[in-house]
């Protein structure tokens, strides 16, 4: 384009049509999205994290005391801490182990793997919902579906589920494994990926199905599993509707998950800096146990060479 | 010999599907109470739990719970919830388009750095910057209206960007350089090319981004107010609280219909989840 030293005035759409600036210009919407709507809030939240803060007066500078009031002066922030690890601890593995399991059955293709496929698929579809969580009051209740079940098979049950502080969590947690459905959708193409030949050839040196499963099929699957690991982990210490529709965080707090805490800091007693303290709070735990996590990886998880 | 192993194998077959048929019916067996319940008496609900079907088959449920609380109908929160569904999608599934061809098609100065950020957003939880959204959005002047659940999903949606990206890496890149000579640019390539090229990851997109839009509930729950404006998972909560008095016909037979919507995309758009899934890694 340069001909000698001047270089000859360029028209818009020329500088349009450079790759540099095309591309800024494709993703503008991100950035200015994320500027405005996720580094803007994060910051202000770091910001307000030091102060004491409600909407209505100017914020005032308290230094670290929404962090070190949260660890020794607020029981129910470790209570719902401990809560909300709990669930998370009891809830992600047995979803994956649900999600794996429901995977093997599928993996060998019949006529009906379709309709299995769709059926076992759709909780998760739809556990999230509103309705659904409406519907989880009703089954647990103590004049509910599981106990009158319970009954009609001769087993007398009257317990209140969801009154009880050693089973209301359980219900909730119950409501988690039961969304088992993406897991097991990305397990199941995982699987369809281990090479048939290794199989075979553990067969023919005379594995077992149990030392298949474990010799092969586990450390074949284990990157995935690293995968849905961390990305439910954060989903699991983010969960709030639940909480919030089935069981109020009751009782006795027993189900008061972190974020509905958080949630009733900041818009029910109006302590927004607090809230936005204890979402940092949130935000670096859960970094640090990805990273972590990350770290541990060369441990157990496998990646064929070459990818 | 060969007819015994085909009996075995017959065998199996049939243990297979038995207890695989039975293990599903265990598993979407609350589903199904919910949608026989909403046909049932409110009193048979509570007195005969353990039976599946109605004894009776009746639709005032549905009648009842449409005419909804407070003087708002459930067909205002149907409209409310398309609306906000609808006008999302179409956001997140352009916007994420046109970023996601950014990143794949171009070289550009801090590419890796916002490529990072989109990895962040990604993983970012929106309960974690709900606060300070909050307090931006209030200084704006935006509560009570849909803007702030809105406006956010028209400058890409990280799953959604990510998702086309990866489809936008699959298409050759001789196609672009056969369009250039051909007289296109970096925009009408996009538009010419890869747009109809891109479609399933298109429609991929759009069916998470309305089923997550469809149930949220954090969204109205926060910026929300006025009943008129609430959204069905907003006046389903509401409607099912206590106060309202316990109509469990009318709030199952409501429940049913909230779920309809998302049930009918996935009977049949189950193709493009299911990819979806197997090749992000997105949670349905």
């Amino acid at each position: 384009m340069r001909r000698g030293t001047i270089a000859p005035k360029k028209s818009f759409s020329q500088v349009m049509n450079r790759e540099g600036v095309a591309g800024y210009i494709l993703i503008l919407p991100f950035i200015i999205g994320f500027l405005s709507f996720i580094a803007l809030p994060m910051l202000m939240s770091f910001g307000f994290s030091f102060t004491r803060y409600n909407i209505l007066q100017s914020p005032v500078f308290i230094g670290l005391e929404n962090y070190i009031n949260m660890l020794t002066a607020d029981p129910k922030f470790l209570k719902t801490f401990g809560v909300t690890l709990y669930y998370v601890v009891f809830s992600v593995p047995m979803r994956l182990i649900m999600a794996l399991f429901v995977a093997m059955l599928l993996v060998r293709s019949t006529k009906l793997s379709g309709f299995y496929r769709a059926v076992y698929y759709l909780p998760s579809i739809i556990g999230s919902s509103v309705a659904v969580a409406i519907l989880w009051r009703r089954i647990f209740a103590s004049d509910g579906v599981l106990n009158a079940l319970l009954q009609s098979v001769g087993i007398p049950s009257t317990k209140a589920w969801l009154g009880s502080q050693d089973t209301a969590i359980w219900t909730l947690i119950i409501l988690a494994v039961w969304q088992f459905g993406s897991s097991m959708l990305i397990f199941l193409s995982g699987l369809k990926q281990i090479p048939v030949a290794l199989y075979e050839s553990a067969t023919i040196d005379g594995a077992n199905g149990v030392q298949r499963f474990f010799k092969i099929t586990l450390p074949m699957l284990t990157p995935t599993i690293f995968f849905n690991l961390i990305n439910q982990l954060i989903t699991g210490f983010m969960a709030f509707t639940q909480s919030y529709i089935i069981t109020q965080g009751k009782p006795r707090d027993s189900t008061l998950f972190y974020t509905y805490y958080m949630y009733q800091n900041s818009f029910t007693y109006n302590k927004l800096g607090y809230g936005c303290a204890m979402a940092w709070f949130m935000t670096l735990f859960v970094g640090l146990l990805t990273l972590l996590l990350f770290r541990t990886q060369n441990k157990w998880v496998y990646y064929e060479s070459g990818r | 010999m060969i007819k015994s192993y085909k009996l075995q194998r017959g065998i199996t077959s049939a243990v297979y599907h038995v207890f695989t048929l039975m293990f599903a019916f265990v598993m979407i067996y609350p589903v199904l109470w919910m949608v026989f319940s909403s046909f049932k008496n409110s009193d048979e609900i509570l007195r005969t739990a353990e039976n599946l079907f109605p004894a009776q088959w009746n639709l005032t449920n549905y009648a009842t719970g449409w005419r909804g609380f407070a003087g708002y109908g459930f067909n205002l929160f149907f409209r409310n919830s398309f609306v906000i569904a609808g006008l999302s999608t179409v956001g997140a599934v352009l916007s994420s388009a046109i970023v996601a061809y950014g990143f794949a098609r171009c070289r550009f100065k801090a590419k890796g750095l916002w490529f990072a950020c989109m990895l962040l957003s990604m993983m970012l939880p929106f309960q974690v910057i709900m606060i300070p959204q909050y307090i931006l959005f209030n200084t704006l002047g935006w509560i009570g209206s849909y803007l702030p659940i809105i406006l956010p999903q028209y400058f890409g949606q990280g799953f959604f960007i990510f998702l086309n990206l990866q489809f936008i890496k699959g298409i050759p890149i001789d196609l672009d350089e056969a369009a250039k000579i051909d007289g296109c640019n970096i925009y009408t390539i996009f538009i010419r090319i890869i747009i109809p090229l891109i479609k399933p990851s298109l429609v991929t997109s759009a069916i998470f981004s309305f089923m997550w839009k469809w149930d949220d509930f954090l969204g109205a729950l926060i910026y929300l107010s006025d009943p008129a404006r609430y959204p069905v998972s907003y006046a389903l909560k509401m409607f099912s609280d206590p106060t309202a008095g316990s109509d469990w016909g009318a709030m199952f037979a409501m429940a049913t219909l909230s779920l309809l919507p998302i049930f009918l995309i996935f009977l049949t758009m189950q193709k493009y989840l299911v990819e979806g899934i197997a090749s992000t890694g997105i949670k349905g």
